[in-house]
């Protein structure tokens, strides 16, 4: 036998291109860093920039509005610590900034979630960090 | 047409399913013997060995582990990873080894026993580690959730319905209650597939692959060995547009198979028209209808009446999966991308017994991993 279950909701392991992303989910605040070079907002958080290979700066904060552009319910959890929560939704989220970020949808019933339905920002505290989701406007 | 001189001499596979008592080196054992015996060599004339990776033997290095085991010394080895495309990759990769005269005879094996060498749910758990460790796994995904989100905008953006999807897991099933070595081999409604359990709305049990324990052996050879039908690797593409989910091209229609197809067509000097069977990779049934339409098999937002009207049956116009595929055969980790070329190898040899296409001279086979992420396609002929 190999592999214990989880029982606990996993944490996002900060590194150091990741950091100052995961800080600033601490202080509820959604932020995206450009390209230096090109303008290009990387996301995942990394330091080399995906469209020229330029260097990412400064981050600045999102307007944590976006749109769902695809979802599922999900019922078949990964482990016992997700099946507590099962069914949930997790959603594509296309960002006002370009990003895409994977959430759940959450604060409201998950037959509500429809593609195109517009959603915001709002933090999930999990241990001592604090995970981006979406929630209807 | 291709001109490589590259083939397939021998293939073997296990039986599906839970296979008490296996090990994943045993099973790794069982093909290479297996193989090389169908091409009527021995494993001492192997000089090149690929192999892939394990759940229950997670050694980074299990290309020298399975030698070791095997008690050979090849002269070359490594491993090839790639997810569900594997199978095909090492494929590509072996004929690449054999046209540049590296190695004569390279034996590419991929096997697990996922099913009955993992605690109940660990390999659910183990597959979800695929997600972004970051901005994926946190949020719960699974494997069936991602491919889940893809068919959701699939179905959105094309009309496909839940319904079509169903009547590909029946078509299936049907191939693979053909095959003594798959492991589902009981009959499958519509109504059972649409009355099945939500695994990841929209996709139900029926439409997600299996979990299960097996191998696959391929022998890929620098020329035919005169034993038996000559397979040739007349074509072979991969492309690869991303890893994780929310990296992946933005409209989720824009997958790597278009290209890597693309391109072992244009190797072959082939066009779909030309292909009598197909083995595509079909770890949900959603894969399968993403990857018949993209690579032009099908018109978008056709696939699913085609399919209902029998175009993947034996008959139709376009066999595919005619062994079961991961939703009925069974999907052991990275063997089971390479069950499909096994299932091609065997009917352009004619030696696919109930389920023969007659006369199938030209095979399209194709291996996707990740979500959608990477992918391989193989062009195989047979040669008089």
């Amino acid at each position: 036998m190999t592999d214990s279950l989880p029982a606990t909701l996993p944490l996002p392991t900060p590194n150091a291109e990741s950091r100052a992303f995961w800080d600033a989910c601490a202080d509820g605040r959604l932020t995206f860093a450009r390209c230096t070079a090109c303008g290009s907002v990387q996301f995942p958080p990394q330091k080399s920039c995906t469209a020229c290979g330029g260097v990412t700066g400064e981050a600045s904060e999102a307007s944590g509005q976006g749109t769902v552009f695809t979802y599922t319910i999900n019922h078949r959890a990964p482990g016992p610590a997700f099946a507590a929560r099962a069914p949930y939704v997790i959603a594509l989220v296309d960002l006002a900034e370009g990003p895409r970020l994977m959430m759940n949808v959450i604060n409201c019933a998950p037959e509500d979630v429809t593609i195109g339905m517009t959603v915001r920002i709002t933090f999930e505290q999990r241990g001592e960090m604090a995970l981006p989701q979406a929630e209807p406007v | 047409m291709g001109t490589s001189k590259a083939a397939i001499t021998g293939v073997a596979n296990t039986a599906c399913g839970k296979l008490e008592g296996s090990t994943c080196l045993g099973l790794h054992a069982q093909v290479a013997r297996g193989a090389v015996a169908d091409a009527g060599l021995k494993l001492g004339d192997v000089d090149g060995l690929l192999c892939a990776y394990s759940f229950t033997e997670p050694h980074p290095m299990l290309a020298s582990v399975v030698a070791e085991y095997l008690g050979i010394q090849p002269a070359y080895s490594a491993c090839v990873s790639a997810g569900g495309a594997t199978g095909g990759l090492q494929v590509m990769t072996a004929k690449a080894l054999v046209e540049s005269g590296m190695c004569r005879h390279v034996l590419c094996l991929t096997g697990d026993n996922r099913l009955s060498g993992m605690a109940p749910g660990a390999a659910v758990a183990a597959l979800a580690q695929f997600g972004h460790g970051q901005f994926e796994v946190p949020y719960g995904i699974t494997i069936p959730a991602a491919y889940a989100m893809v068919a959701r905008r699939y179905m959105h953006d094309t009309g496909l319905t839940a319904s079509d999807m169903a009547h590909i897991a029946v078509t299936t099933r049907n191939h693979a209650r053909r095959h003594p070595d798959a492991q589902m081999r009981k009959p499958l409604s519509h109504d059972d597939v649409m009355a099945s359990r939500v695994i990841a709305d929209p996709l139900r049990l029926f439409d997600c692959a299996l979990i299960s324990d097996g191998a696959a052996g391929i022998l890929v050879s620098a020329a035919p060995t005169g034993n038996g039908t000559d397979v040739r690797i007349v074509g072979a593409g991969q492309k690869n547009t991303h890893e994780h989910l929310i990296s992946a091209p933005r409209d989720l229609q824009s997958f790597g198979c278009k290209f890597s197809a693309c391109d072992a067509f244009a190797e072959a000097g082939m066009t779909t028209a030309d292909i009598d069977v197909a083995e595509i990779y079909d770890s949900f049934t959603i894969t399968l209808a993403i990857e018949l339409e993209s690579i032009g098999f099908f018109a978008k937002g056709s696939v699913g009446e085609a399919v209902s009207d029998g175009a993947l049956d034996l008959g139709g116009s376009l066999p595919c999966n005619t062994h079961g595929g991961l939703l009925s055969f069974g999907h052991s980790g990275a063997a089971g991308g390479a069950f499909h070329v096994v299932e091609a190898v065997r009917q352009l040899r004619g030696q696919a017994d109930d389920r023969q296409v007659p006369d199938a001279t030209r095979a399209f086979v194709h291996g996707d991993g990740g979500i959608l992420s990477a992918h391989v396609s193989l062009i195989l002929e047979r040669q008089s």
